[in-house]
């Protein structure tokens, strides 16, 4: 069997009577694209935070590697080798799209407590980041400002900072969202080759993407796995069509 | 120590902190309502003493002097809340320390202008001058004791006005969910300044009310800022009813704190230097009582947003 | 180069090029204000740090240049009276050496704000604010009610300290070293926002998430920014108390944080000279309109209110146009 990279065992969270998470047990296996698809509302978001440690969970454990992470905060489980995207871009605005992607090379490699030579200045720290905006294909903008990027732009700078970190698991919130039928095409074979070097927890709408690259899919519905399994197994679940596809066809 | 002298202290903490909470509840209404924070609150307290004294001193009527300061300081509130503070709104805070610090520093020099840099006096009136006595031998004096129970009055009033009236309900709205009060047609910036009137109204009346236990003069109404933001800031910022429960927190600590420190440090150090020892540590007490606070609960007793 | 740069070096000339007028038109009053200006400024650089860099809204600044300021101050007046500071367990001097109190101030000063920092960074907006405001009040207390070192009244310090191979009672010779200081922090500064720190502060500043999700800890950054902020404010406390003989609690008062905040805002907010812009316009501001009226600071608040509401980038920002960031 293939080794499991990243997991969660019963992980639960309410807020107040609204129960987001409930007992969630999912598996991040090498090599792979493991898509999570659900609708609006179903807990994706809250399943991510706390996968990726900025939301506690009531109950449950997450492991990376094999190890307990569930007490270690998001810093940590970066460092222990978690690469996240947001599906709202967290970048600094006022920066340059260099200065964003060094941010990433300085948290995976050199210590961030260094006071006196510029930081673009460090050759080794820059050509991890041009390396990443190389392979995303950003290279032409690396002295733009972010606040400058287009939308898909920014969605693009969100995966270059998160490859800086070369990190064991990837978890991406919604790449896709807003890239357009050009866009989304070109981040899938991006992604299609990328599970090769760690693979992929993705939380996607784009269906066509999802079938196209996933492994497995697990499904979530008001905070509840009801179904994981290959693409073929997804598509003809009937709990699954009743739930989640039916109203789309 | 005698039980009648730390009975006074009580009293006299009490009495602090009843002020201070007159003053902190704009304050903290404030803030809890548009997210405001206003270090010219204590200039508005200033500016309540000043025109009461004014008033006080044409008149000879202590009640006229009180009406003044309240609706001095309320128009001030309300002027100054249409010129500048509206603007600040969606600023952040550091925008809005700066621009009210300004503002401090227009009220002071302003008031140094017009009524120059001598204080002024408020003299209680004569039916409320003397000591009353109390059960248990206690001799108090009665304007302190009528200041408890104005400021009692006036924290029953809040609780009415927040609980009871149509206002309140505007006012609980705007703290919850500002596009909710949007959404029901309610006139957002005439609500703002009604909420920032009656803040402002609030630290007058307590300027005046202190004005008439201490000199009047410019610089008396940011000691008793810093003391309001300490409160607000252990109640919770927003929380009328923190306020409260820290307004009297602080009064008692401050007071008794001066009183009890000294005399435990005699327990076992010499005299004078139990004094000296004691003073410092009672002087930094409420502030050490603040940051003891926040490092256990950041976000004040009932305290929500930061 | 960019106009902001440009703007720097005018500012830097007219820091050495004034004082020279002053010196050699013999009118040392004026080699004074341009002393008080660079060494407020050095306070505003400091708090730079936190506020431009980190977002941190300190309104306790005070208590670091207060602390400095008694550091020159305890030292020095042990020195003058000749009574050691500490017999046993082993013996502490006084001094008058200007290095040895720098030393001094920088430490006390940095010991203290890390210890604030660990405390307040704990919270964040108005209850940070709140907070840094509440340490500086207990220190501002302490030091009235504290007898031992003037307590409400202050401390003088009759001849200023020495500094090896200057005579530091000559203004033209301590404006120099003043200067000199001044030169160095904001070349340390420079380097500081563009190296490896300054970057992830800076990020931090814009968005936390970011920088945790990379595997730095924003805490970590900003304690070590209000750490070295206060440093630098401490040094500048030490020289002011060294400029004005004196030390008093006024030092450590809220309006003291206000005013340093008041410089770097009037200035521009992140930016490298912003603060010395700030505070030379403060000495300008209050030399000239000082002299018109006695009532100049309601000049001052109707300036820094047009700043705050209409001139977001101070004059730094009118002048030279949207910085270029730190690149």
């Amino acid at each position: 069997m293939t080794k499991v990279i990243l997991e969660t065992r019963g992980i639960s969270k309410s807020f107040g009577a609204l129960q987001a998470s409930k007992d969630v047990s999912i598996d991040l296996r090498a090599g792979e694209i493991h898509a999570l698809i659900g609708p609006n509302g179903a807990g994706k978001s809250t399943l991510i935070k706390q996968i990726a440690g900025s939301l506690a969970p009531d109950a449950g454990q997450v492991f990376l590697n094999g190890q307990d992470v569930t007490a270690l905060k998001t810093a940590a489980r970066a460092k222990r080798g978690l690469g996240r995207t947001f599906q709202i871009s967290a970048l600094a605005m006022e920066d340059t799209v260099l200065q964003n992607v060094t941010l990433g090379a300085l948290g995976a490699g050199a210590s961030p407590f260094q006071f006196w030579r510029a930081a673009l200045d460090d050759q080794a720290m820059r050509a991890v980041a041009e390396d990443a905006l190389q392979r995303v294909g950003l290279q032409d903008h690396a002295s733009a400002m972010t606040a400058e990027l287009s939308h898909g732009q920014r969605r693009q700078l969100e995966v270059a900072v998160a490859l800086t970190l070369k990190p064991r698991a990837f978890v991406m919130d919604e790449p896709m969202a807003g890239l357009g039928t050009e866009g989304s095409k070109r981040l899938t074979v991006f992604l299609d080759g990328l599970r090769a070097e760690a693979p992929i927890l993705l939380v996607e709408h784009d269906m066509d993407a999802v079938f196209a690259l996933a492994d497995r899919i697990s499904v979530l519905v008001y905070g509840e796995v009801i179904a994981t399994g290959t693409v073929h197994e997804i598509r003809t679940n009937p709990d699954v069509r009743a739930a989640y596809l039916g109203d789309e066809e | 120590m005698s039980m009648i002298l730390l009975a006074e202290q009580v009293l006299n903490g009490l009495q602090l902190g009843i002020m201070l909470f007159v003053m902190a509840a704009g304050l903290t209404l404030v803030f809890g309502v548009m997210g405001l924070i206003n270090l010219a609150h204590g200039s508005l307290f200033m500016i309540g003493a000043f025109a009461a004294a004014a008033v006080a001193g044409a008149t000879g009527s202590f009640v006229l002097a009180l009406i003044a300061a309240l609706s001095a300081a309320a128009a001030v509130g309300a002027l100054v809340e249409v010129v500048v503070i509206r603007r600040l709104y969606n600023r952040d805070h550091l925008d809005q320390v700066l621009a009210t610090f300004a503002l401090i520093l227009i009220f002071s020099e302003g008031t140094r202008w017009l009524f120059g840099s001598f204080p002024l006096f408020l003299n209680i009136p004569s039916y409320l001058a003397g000591p009353v006595s109390l059960p248990g031998g206690i001799e108090y004096p009665l304007y302190r004791l009528t200041l408890i129970a104005v400021g009692l009055l006036i924290a029953l009033g809040l609780f009415l006005l927040i609980s009871r009236t149509r206002l309140g309900i505007q006012i609980r709205a705007g703290e919850n969910d500002r596009e909710m009060i949007a959404a029901l047609g309610i006139d957002i910036s005439k609500l703002y300044t009604i909420v920032f009137a009656i803040g402002a109204g609030l630290a007058g009346l307590a300027g005046a009310l202190v004005g008439a236990i201490q000199s009047v003069q410019v610089g008396m109404g940011e000691p008793v800022l810093i003391l309001a933001f300490v409160v607000i800031v252990i109640g919770g910022i927003g929380s009328i009813k923190g306020a409260l429960i820290a307004s009297i927190l602080v009064g008692l600590t401050d007071t008794l704190g001066g009183v009890l420190l000294p005399a435990l440090f005699k327990q076992f150090m010499e005299a004078s230097a139990a004094t000296s020892a004691g003073s410092s540590l009672s002087s930094m007490l409420i502030y050490i009582l603040m940051a003891g606070v926040l490092i256990v609960r950041p976000t004040g007793l009932f305290g929500a947003r930061a | 180069m960019t106009r902001e740069s440009l703007f720097n070096i005018v500012m830097m000339s007219l820091l050495i090029l004034f004082p020279l007028w002053a010196w050699i038109a013999d009118e040392p009053f004026m080699i004074t204000l341009a002393t008080k200006a660079v060494i407020l400024a050095l306070a505003g650089v400091g708090l730079n740090i936190a506020l431009g860099l980190g977002g941190l809204v300190s309104l306790g600044h005070a208590a670091f240049f207060g602390i400095g300021g008694y550091a020159m101050g305890i030292l020095a007046s042990h020195a003058q009276s000749y009574s050691p500071i500490l017999e046993s367990p082993f013996l502490i001097e006084g001094t008058k050496s200007m290095p040895v109190i720098w030393l001094v101030a920088i430490i006390s000063s940095g010991l203290a704000a890390l210890a604030i920092g660990v405390l307040s960074l704990r919270t964040t907006g108005v209850y940070f604010i709140m907070i840094t405001l509440a340490f500086g009040q207990m220190l501002f207390f302490f030091s009235i009610s504290w007898p031992a070192y003037g307590g409400e009244d202050g401390l003088p310090i009759y001849v200023r300290n020495g500094f090896p191979g200057l005579n530091t009672l000559d203004p033209i010779q301590f404006y120099g070293i003043c200067f000199a200081i001044l030169a160095v922090v904001l070349f340390f500064c420079a380097r500081l926002a563009k190296s490896p720190f300054g970057l992830a502060l800076n990020a931090a500043r814009q968005t936390a998430e970011r920088v945790e999700t990379v595997g730095i800890s924003p805490y970590r950054l900003r304690l070590a920014a209000f750490t070295i902020s206060g440093m630098i404010t401490g040094l500048a406390g030490a020289l002011f108390a060294d400029l004005n003989r004196f030390v008093s609690p006024t030092m450590f008062s809220w309006q003291t944080s206000g005013e340093i905040m008041v410089f770097v805002i009037l200035g521009g907010v992140a930016r490298l000279f912003g603060p010395v812009v700030g505070a030379a316009l403060f000495i300008l501001l209050e030399h000239l309109l000082g002299g018109l009226s006695d009532y100049w600071h309601i000049y001052l608040g109707l300036l820094l209110l047009l700043i705050v509401l209409f001139a977001r980038g101070g004059v730094i920002g009118t002048f030279a146009g949207k910085g270029a960031n730190h690149d």
